[in-house]
């Protein structure tokens, strides 16, 4: 009989809860170091697919093999007759809505009579070993009436295509139209500009564990990037009271966007309700290409009006982005792209529509940089192009351009905090340079283009250097009501004073879990403190995205923290008399620290174990952002983001013109982050993001073809290895928002924008090749040089 | 089929293992070690790396046949009774763990390195390391790990 560990049963949590509350020391600003660090070094860190429950069935979907398709007919039968087999689901044993979606609900949870992208799913199956289940799943016969597939996003906005859900193929169509329209320039610089399909690639697979409990409820162990809107969802497909739906985070092995979305949440759910047994899935690789959203491929064309000088005078866009067969999150991420598509300029005039369209390709929706990375593509090729027009260096010309405190954005927004763009672009521009690569005899193969495969010694090769920048929104935008719960309690054990911090936001691996700790310590001064695993026991925090959760929650622990602080205040005022001499103050002049409560003269009022003793105060308190509005319908003017923030990056690489092989030798970046809480995690994702945008540059793209997803595995789909990534050159800036908690900037996504374009710029550089389409393979710059 | 080998230096007897399993199935879910994760299970990402009779393999593309009798070390055997391994210690201390997915696998891969060639070049971890997916961190805080751990193994 196997040994089952501690680690692995359905009480899980609890141990990994009693580990993350290891004393740390630190509060922001410091590089703490993750409460969780140690379970994940030592393989103990209970991931989503490792979890395990007493009788538990392992699950397995059968998804379509076609992109468009009427389904005729589907016979279960003989997947129920393989042995091992409990329950086979199709869309008919679904209790509550079949239908799902974040903004638009139009995804069936099981296809129910029509096939609208390849991998779509259309039942589920529970057995006794995952070999059984998915042998069990490609028993279930299928009859489709095989359709021909909407493939090309123009097509199927252009009023020719069949309709792929009622209401029309434009999911969404954002227009902006900002000061004069029509106005006359100099010199007219136009482009067009392609984007591939890039994939989060998260390395833990999809997966949970889902119990079903006595109440007629289920309980969830789940990775994902918001527990409150899965629950939102999973109790209207189930059936059932959103109190009867308990989510806990379970380890989340990345996220990138991957996980906004149900992904297999309500397969595992039903099969559990319906065996009344544990049950588990966890996707393979293949199906996680599958079972999840991707970043909107899109085709951008530009025309920019520019001064002899270079003053952009304005700017005219046509986006369109293809949303695939259901919505997501696209309409987000189509405002995304209209707001941010004239990049960190100013410029008097923009004409921009941005459309996303669904065909019947795989669905897109949330990955990082969210339509602020196709557009930085398009706008930053596009500032390349005009320099070269006009003769003007790279640099100088978005010098000449760039935005700063102050300035409008195409909404008519005004941006009312730091906007470094220039000092980003001035700082690239000097820092230090990388030397040539060594060809002469000793050299490294490795540090040449095409690496160990031996195929250059240096002949052909040829360096190039180029610099990108850009703009992205932080926080949920147009007027969403953007919160985030915390609830903080302080007691005293053992003599000494413990804080407990309890959110729900899902820590993805970017180091929330550290922070919270980090600002608890800050606020009330002590040193031990326990982060209890997230659940749905507690307000919402909002998702894991749009670069927020430092700010928003963040923001609700600091603000939990000062409740529980000024209760503790007025505790001491009764328990030792207002007239205490060293109480003489206003409460916002105490101090917590070390323990202790001193007043403004630094003078010892008590320690918080003294006054404390058997009390506990516990505060649960809600975060907003300063509101935001909806953009204009017709217009786009609006008040649409709270935040923005910029990054910019200087690529260098060595291109063999002969292979078209590509070896970046050095990202280079800066970064502003108005306070950098935890320098360390915030090189860390500065440094994740430039891989990510490189990936997007040179290697990462979902082949599609004709709807088919041609390489769904990481054999095929190829992200950075530790041979592709160079070394990273970071400057991080600290101008402090004014209106965050501690001036902080959100951090994740800015990395990802700008590195994508900057690399494109030196690879053109190299080349002298117009490279319009990203990635760039090596037939890209072979065929046409 | 019965399967008997030694896994952290502990006698393990398995019985009712379906041929088809790989190592890796059998570790996490028959032994009840899951450090060694399942990001591809085709041998492309590393992620459950572990060390059988002296030699890094992943653990995906290896039968649960093939290990009869064999020695393995995974993640879960670094440690000791106090104390992290000193590879362990410098993936924390250079801020080389994200989501952590990655982690088992590029720290068995480390100490197989280190092992081996105790002082590796930039490019000679580059090299060793090829084979470990990680999409949260860029690797640049892995390098880092990497010669952290290097340098107080030559102190």
């Amino acid at each position: 009989m196997a040994k089952l560990p501690e680690i692995q049963n359905a009480s899980l949590p609890t141990k990994q809860r009693d580990r993350v509350s290891a004393p740390v020391l630190g509060g922001i600003g410091e590089s703490v170091m993750r409460p969780d660090g140690a379970l994940k070094v030592t393989g103990d860190f209970a991931f989503s697919s490792d979890l395990w429950a007493d009788g538990m069935l392992w699950a397995s979907t059968l998804r379509s093999p076609h992109p468009h398709a009427r389904i005729i007919s589907i016979n279960i039968a003989p997947a129920l007759k393989i042995n091992g087999v409990s329950a086979v689901l199709t869309h008919d044993d679904i209790p509550g809505s079949k239908l799902y979606g974040l903004e638009i609900i139009d995804q069936p949870v099981l296809a129910i009579d029509v096939i609208r992208f390849h991998g779509e799913a259309i039942a589920i199956v529970a057995a006794d070993h995952p070999e059984t289940a998915k042998r069990a799943a490609q028993a279930i016969e299928v009859e489709y009436e095989i359709l021909e597939p909407v493939v090309d996003a123009d097509f199927a906005i252009s009023g020719k295509a069949p309709i792929i859900h009622e209401g029309g193929n434009i999911t969404r169509h954002v227009p902006i139209r900002f000061g004069p329209q029509n106005i006359k320039a100099d010199v007219v610089v136009t482009g067009e500009y392609e984007v591939g399909m890039q994939d989060q690639a998260p390395l833990g697979p999809e997966s949970g564990l889902a119990i079903p409990s006595d109440d007629g409820g289920i309980d969830l162990y789940i990775s994902t990037q918001w527990l409150h809107v899965d629950r939102a969802q999973l109790a209207m497909i189930l059936g059932l009271p959103p109190e009867k739906v308990r989510l806990t985070l379970a380890g989340v092995g990345g996220a990138f966007g991957a996980r906004e979305d149900l992904s297999m949440q309500a397969h595992v759910c039903l099969l559990a309700m319906r065996t009344g047994k544990p049950v588990k899935i966890v996707y393979s690789r293949e199906e996680s290409f599958f079972g999840h959203v991707h970043r909107h491929p899109g085709k951008l064309r530009y025309e920019h009006g520019v001064s002899k000088e270079g003053k952009i005078l304005y700017v005219k866009a046509n986006i369109v982005l293809d949303g695939g067969a259901y919505a997501s999150s696209s309409p987000a991420v189509c405002a995304n792209a209209a707001c941010f598509a004239v990049g960190p300029y100013e410029c008097e005039s923009a004409t921009i529509d941005a459309y996303v369209a669904y065909t019947n390709n795989p669905p897109c929706g949330a990955m990082r940089g969210f339509g602020a990375v196709q557009t930085a593509f398009a706008y930053e090729s596009q500032m390349d192009k005009i320099a070269a027009t006009l003769g003007i260096d790279p640099i100088d010309l978005r010098l000449k351009n760039a935005m700063s405190r102050n300035s409008l954005m195409p909404t008519g927004q005004r941006i009312d905090s730091a906007a470094p763009v220039a000092e980003i672009l001035e700082k690239l521009r000097d820092m230090p340079l990388p030397p040539l690569t060594a060809t002469t005899a000793g050299h490294d193969l490795l540090d040449l283009p095409g690496g160990a495969s031996n195929s250059t010694h240096g002949e052909g090769v040829v360096r190039g250097i180029g610099y990108a920048v850009g703009i992205k929104n932080v926080g949920f935008s147009e007027g969403f009501d953007d919160y985030s719960t915390a609830r903080v309690r302080l007691e005293i054990i053992n003599g000494e004073p413990v804080v407990e911090v309890h959110t729900a936001a899902a820590e993805v691996g970017q180091g929330l879990v550290t922070l919270k700790g980090q600002i608890a310590r800050t606020e009330l001064g002590v040193q031990r403190v326990v982060v209890r695993m997230s659940d749905t026991q507690v307000g919402s925090s909002g998702s894991t995205s749009a670069s927020r959760q430092s700010y928003v929650t963040g923001g609700a622990v600091m603000t939990a923290c000062i409740a529980v602080r000024d209760e503790v205040l007025l505790y001491a005022m009764e328990k030792l008399g207002h007239l205490h001499p060293h109480l003489l103050h206003f409460r916002s002049t105490y101090k917590f620290i070390n323990g202790e409560i001193r007043n403004g003269e630094g003078t010892l009022v008590s320690t918080l174990a003294d006054l404390l003793k058997e009390r506990t105060f516990e505060c649960t308190r809600e975060y907003r952002h300063r509101a935001t509005t909806p953009i204009d319908p017709v217009t786009g003017q609006g008040r649409p983001h709270v935040q923005f923030a910029f990054a910019g990056h200087r690529a260098v690489v060595d291109v063999d013109i002969e292979t078209g092989l590509i070896k970046v030798i050095e990202m280079a970046t800066v970064q502003d982050v108005g306070k950098a809480l935890n320098p360390q995690a915030v090189e860390g994702q500065i440094e994740g993001g430039t891989a990510q945008g490189l990936g997007l540059a040179i290697m990462e793209e979902i082949q599609v073809v004709n709807g088919k997803v041609k390489n769904p595995s990481f054999t095929d789909y190829l992200i950075p290895t530790i041979l592709d990534m160079p070394p990273v050159r970071s400057i991080i800036l600290e101008y402090p928002d004014e209106h965050a908690p501690y001036g902080l900037r959100g951090v994740g996504e800015p990395p990802t924008i700008s590195s994508t374009p900057a690399l494109v710029s030196a690879i053109r550089q190299a080349t002298g090749l117009a490279l319009t389409r990203i990635p760039i393979r090596p037939e890209h710059i072979t065929l046409t040089m | 089929m019965r399967l008997t080998c030694s896994v952290n230096g502990v006698e393990q007897i398995i019985d009712d293992i379906w041929p088809g399993e790989s190592l890796l199935y059998v570790l996490r879910e028959r032994m009840g070690l899951p450090g060694a994760k399942n990001a591809c299970e085709q041998g492309e990402c590393g992620s459950c790396s572990v060390i059988l009779n002296g030699v890094l393999v992943c653990a995906c593309l290896v039968g649960a046949g093939q290990v009869e009798g064999a020695k393995i070390i995974t993640v879960e055997g670094l440690a000791g009774e106090k104390d992290l391994h000193p590879v362990q210690q410098a993936y924390l201390d250079a801020g080389a763990v994200q989501c952590g997915f990655c982690t088992p696998g590029l720290i068995v891969a480390t100490v197989d390195l280190l092992e081996s060639n105790p002082n590796p070049t930039d490019s000679e971890i580059r090299e060793a390391l090829a084979g470990n997916l990680c999409r949260c961190t860029g690797y640049s805080k892995i390098m880092d790990a990497v010669r952290l751990a290097a340098a107080r193994g030559n102190k």
